[in-house]
């Protein structure tokens, strides 16, 4: 549970009362209903759900895609309102690099677009980001050659090369294979670990949140509404994960009764 | 003692020059050329009418002595600017054109109807309209191109960008790209392998519209294109002369389909893996 004493530093990112809706081609639908959280620097934030409680949509309008029906999402105080490099996504689609660039292009690319780097300073910038996901051989490699997990670890060092205040990653490992998802997941701890970048981290994988995040937002769904929200202390993942099982099967049974 | 263990160690055996050379679809195929040009020099000579029907060895020899004149050479230069262009004019409204499709469902809609009028429509039929309305030249050419271009290349362009990821989209616009630096970077290389697709399909019809107009009217400004070559020589009755024409034209039409774009194919989508 959220813990009301603990004292933060100031929230990079505030969600408040975000009521998000999209339209299908027959329906309108509501995604999340009155969200609201906070997200302070280096905190390793995720959002848990299963599918329909608009976790994915959340990060879209956080990305900025999206606007809000009703409430605001601040981020160093200002409203988002577009799409902007200081909230870089990281998408599960392995289709998010640009095909036609190598893998350095591709870093440099998001450098240039983004008006970060440019020319000499953007190649080493890239090298560099490249090297820390271990890929530096892989360089001039374009992204159809490479397989699942090595496409993933480009667009993380592309993400994290423009150096935005927030990573969004949007269930970044879901389409890999369990080995390779661990492998990730220990990564992206380590990466962490170098320069305590804060990220929002949307998945409906129980052991994922647990092992990925320092703060799990638990999401019940239609419309996404906040469940809970917890601490992951790194240790008793055992118990947390027991805990977060047992709230979304409760979730379950109370929608049976509502039904 | 070794040269008999050696027979026997042999396990890769070379195949037999009749397998290797049977195998080899670009030497089959040349075989059936040279097959095709002994059955027309042998059939030419039978029927033994130069003004009919040319021997092989005549086409050749007019073909080589054309060259050697520059007068192919210049008629194919000819032909090839105005194709220039027009390719260029056509590929010019074809960006106009899906532009505005892209930008508007309006546009859609007009890109879509437009295309299922005209695209029909034989280059060469608007010919006479072209040139009452631009007059005789290169300019009602150039008219024609344009229409024979067009529709295929804003067509494919359009299904292209159309077909673009929402995943890269959504990359594009997050490292702050928008209005032409994101059709430039995002889009169009996105769409590149629809696009090439177009002007693969755009080229011939532009080249047998050409070849065909030029045979129509090519003489307005002096010096004709190889449409009005292979015209002149028919009027004067150099049935070789003819030959030779047509000759290039098909000779150009190989180069382009199977250099020109086979290169930009290899070296672009399916470098990128990207071949639909």
């Amino acid at each position: 549970m959220a813990d009301p004493a603990a004292e933060r530093a100031p929230a990079l990112l505030e969600v408040r009362g975000v009521t998000l809706q999209y339209k299908t081609r027959e329906h309108l639908v509501t995604a999340t209903y009155r969200v609201g959280f906070e997200v302070s620097r280096s905190d390793r934030f995720v959002m848990l759900g299963p599918s329909g409680c608009g976790k994915s949509t959340l990060l879209k309008a956080v990305g900025g895609y999206l606007a809000p029906v009703e409430g605001e999402i601040r981020l160093n105080g200002r409203v988002i309102d577009k799409p902007g490099p200081d909230r870089v996504m990281v998408f599960q689609e392995f289709d998010q690099l640009l095909p036609w660039k190598t893998v350095k292009e591709n870093v440099v690319f998001a450098l240039r677009a983004s008006g970060k780097l440019k020319g000499r300073a953007a190649d080493e910038k890239a090298l560099a980001t490249i090297e820390k996901v271990g890929l530096t051989k892989f360089a001039d490699t374009l992204p159809h050659q490479l397989s699942g997990g090595m496409k993933q670890r480009v667009a993380i060092a592309r993400a994290m090369a423009v150096e935005p205040d927030i990573l969004l990653m949007d269930e970044p490992f879901a389409a890999l294979d369990a080995l390779t998802r661990r492998k990730m997941q220990e990564e992206l701890l380590r990466l962490w670990e170098d320069t305590r970048f804060t990220v929002l981290f949307v998945t409906h994988s129980i052991p994922e949140a647990v092992r990925v995040g320092n703060r799990i937002l638990l999401l019940s769904p239609h419309p996404g509404q906040v469940k809970a929200e917890m601490q992951s202390s790194g240790r008793d993942e055992e118990r947390l994960s027991q805990r977060i099982h047992e709230m979304l099967f409760s979730e379950k049974v109370e929608e049976a009764t509502d039904g | 003692m070794a040269e008999q263990a050696a027979t026997h160690v042999v396990v890769v055996k070379p195949l037999t020059a009749w397998e290797r050379i049977s195998g080899n679809s670009a030497l089959r195929k040349t075989a059936l050329l040279v097959l095709l040009a002994l059955f027309w020099e042998l059939y030419a000579r039978k029927l033994d009418n130069p003004l009919l029907f040319p021997t092989f060895g005549a086409t050749l020899e007019a073909f080589g002595s054309a060259i050697a004149s520059g007068v192919i050479p210049q008629r194919t230069l000819h032909s090839l600017q105005v194709l220039a262009q027009g390719y260029a004019a056509g590929l010019f409204f074809a960006a106009i054109l899906t532009a505005f499709a892209t930008a508007t469902r309006i546009g859609t809609d007009l890109l879509e109807l437009l295309t299922a009028m005209f695209n029909p429509l034989p280059s060469i039929a608007l010919l006479p309209l072209a040139m009452l309305w631009v007059g005789l030249g290169n300019g009602s050419l150039i008219f024609v191109l344009i229409h024979a271009v067009l529709w295929s290349v804003a067509l494919n362009t359009h299904a292209g960008f159309r077909s673009v990821s929402q995943t890269l989209r959504m990359v594009g616009r997050n490292y702050g790209l928008s209005g032409p630096r994101f059709v430039a970077q995002i889009l169009v290389p996105a769409a590149f392998p629809h696009i090439l697709t177009g002007l693969k399909i755009g080229w011939p019809f532009a080249w047998r519209t050409l070849i065909a107009a030029e045979l129509v009217f090519g003489v307005s400004q002096g010096s004709g294109g190889l449409g009005w070559y292979v015209f002149e020589n028919k009027n004067q009755l150099e049935i070789a002369n003819v030959f030779a024409g047509l000759f290039t034209v098909i000779l150009i039409g190989l180069f382009v389909e199977n250099v020109v774009f086979a290169t930009i194919e290899r070296r672009t989508v399916r470098r990128w893996g990207m071949q639909t």
